[in-house]
């Protein structure tokens, strides 16, 4: 069996090489300057905005109707994963520090960690997720459907129109919802703290308050505002440059939504490292 | 003096030029058609019009100034004198009917609330759809959002009226009506009109002029009797093929 398999592959054509050194480095060479222009135009879009936002007054009722739709597609997501990863970690902090008869610090460990790191992070791949995939998916189909040509057109620009409004709706969001994730991350590691530690609530939140100082939760906040804000300029970004019709919408969305959530990440590290330097 | 003029426009993006020194004046008050296969640069053509897109080489004149040359204040001041109707009505979705039409009058001008209903109903009058104020641009057919899409393009009084692919994706008798619809509009505003069109019939039916673009430049530019008996093959291959394929 094993030869007539030997002998079949062998008979073959020769297969052409898989790596041809010339077309790689033309391939990495073209990714290298696609991420460039991405970045450029990411940055471009950001200050344009910025300028639109000091320039231009802001469509107030348009931000609230965003403000409204940003906070109903996230709400209920972001509270059931604030809940379920307070529980979790809190399974996992019991098991491991129960090893070292350390269990009653769960409390210190939780609230340390979803002031500073998971609170922001895990809403803002949540937003990431749900409105900036949202946001892409509405303004490629207003460009595929010539409605953003239609803005300029009359005259009015579409930045202020269509980008600034979700950008403060979305970085207003991440600053309530981080705030409110991180209270109900908290209770969930309550919820285990209490039925898997043998650890009473008051001490929990004893411990959560002796520990936790103002700087973390600000750290966290400061940092859910710079995610929110590369959230919808990023979906703003890839929808309103969509093309191809209806397949192009749903390139965007999905790269909207890869490229925030790396660059949430990466973002996360320098702040980090710059609120430990301040 | 012309009211617009296109001289010596190159356009490109990237390696692939879409114009190369195009030429055209379009004067005040006539409907000008402009023609060409797939990709010669119609579309473009009413964008760098716009200021939307801007050329590598040459001068777009509107009233003499240089398009894009234009600051911010004058573009969008040029625009309120440009209404345009798109191809796929390009109606906002989350407004209503009155909200889309009275869009370009929140943008250019501060009319009181009474006196925007006024004038979106005065339009929606204009293009026989009074009483859809309130409904959704995807509760509407296809021919009544063009109508819509025409209402709004007038909302401002424009000096100049593009319309881009007036007739496509609609039925004959919609198509007549839109034929219908302009030429009235002709008469009752008497705006310059500049249409983008496959419809060979639809064009002839409503047109002044004719322009044709074909390899990067207008290759012709005429009467539609000129077009009609001009020597150009080219011309004359584009208008029959479309007339032939048309009827059939």
């Amino acid at each position: 069996m094993l030869a007539s398999h030997r002998y079949e592959r062998s008979a073959l054509p020769m297969a052409p090489s898989i790596f041809h050194p010339r077309e790689f480095l033309i391939s990495l060479g073209e990714r290298f300057l696609g991420m460039i222009g991405l970045i450029g135009g990411i940055t471009t879009l950001a200050l344009r905005t910025l300028s639109s936002l000091f320039r231009h007054k802001l469509a107030v009722n348009e931000f609230f109707y965003q403000l409204v739709a940003v906070g109903n597609r996230s709400i209920s997501i972001v509270w059931l994963i604030a809940l379920f990863t307070g529980m979790v970690f809190s399974l996992q902090l019991a098991v491991g520090l129960g090893r070292f008869g350390l269990k009653m610090y769960i409390g210190q460990i939780i609230g340390i960690a979803i002031f500073r790191e998971l609170g922001p992070v895990l809403t803002s791949l949540m937003i990431a997720a749900r409105v900036g995939s949202g946001i892409a998916a509405e303004l490629g189909s207003m460009v595929v459907t010539e409605q953003v040509l239609a803005i300029e057109a009359m005259g009015a620009n579409p930045i202020q129109k269509l980008v600034v409004p979700r950008l403060l709706a979305t970085l207003f969001s991440a600053l309530i919802l981080t705030t409110t994730a991180n209270l109900i991350g908290l209770l969930g590691g309550a919820l285990i703290a209490i039925s898997e530690a043998d650890v009473t609530l008051q001490f929990y939140f004893d411990q959560i308050r002796n520990t936790v100082i103002l700087e973390d939760f600000t750290s966290g906040i400061v940092k859910a505002g710079f995610f929110g804000f590369v959230i919808a300029i990023i979906a703003c970004y890839h929808g309103l440059t969509t093309s191809g019709g209806t397949e192009g919408v749903g390139e965007s969305t999905t790269r909207s939504v890869v490229h925030a959530s790396i660059t949430v990440f990466i973002l996360d590290l320098f702040l980090t490292k710059l609120f430990l330097v301040f | 003096m012309d009211l617009i003029a296109f001289q010596h426009v190159d356009k490109r993006f990237g390696a692939h030029r879409v114009l190369v020194d195009a030429n055209i004046a379009i004067r005040q008050g006539e409907t000008l058609t402009v023609i060409g296969g797939s990709g010669t640069g119609k579309s473009v053509f009413l964008k760098l019009l716009l200021g939307i897109l801007r050329p590598e080489r040459g001068r777009i004149l509107f009233r003499g100034k240089n398009v894009p040359e234009m600051s911010e204040r004058e573009l969008i001041e040029m625009r309120r004198h440009i209404g345009m109707l798109f191809q796929g009505s390009a109606l906002f979705d989350s407004l209503t009917v009155a909200e889309n039409v009275a869009y370009p009058l929140r943008v250019h001008f501060d009319y009181s609330e009474a006196e925007r209903e006024h004038i979106v109903q005065t339009r929606l009058e204009m293009v026989g759809l009074a009483g859809i104020e309130k409904m959704m641009p995807a509760d509407l057919s296809g021919g009544m959002r063009k109508r819509v899409g025409l209402a709004r393009a007038i909302a401002t009084e424009p000096d100049v009226i593009l319309y881009d692919e007036p007739t496509t994706g609609l039925d004959p008798a919609n198509t007549k009506r839109i034929a219908r619809l302009i030429q009235e509009l002709q008469q009752k505003l008497r705006a310059t009109s500049i249409i983008v069109t496959h419809d060979m019939d639809f064009a002839f039916s409503v047109t002044d002029r004719v322009a044709m673009l074909h390899q990067k430049r207008f290759a012709f530019v005429g009467t539609k009797d000129e077009a009609m008996h001009s020597d150009n093959p080219v011309v004359q291959d584009f208008i029959h093929g479309e007339l032939e394929s048309a009827s059939t």
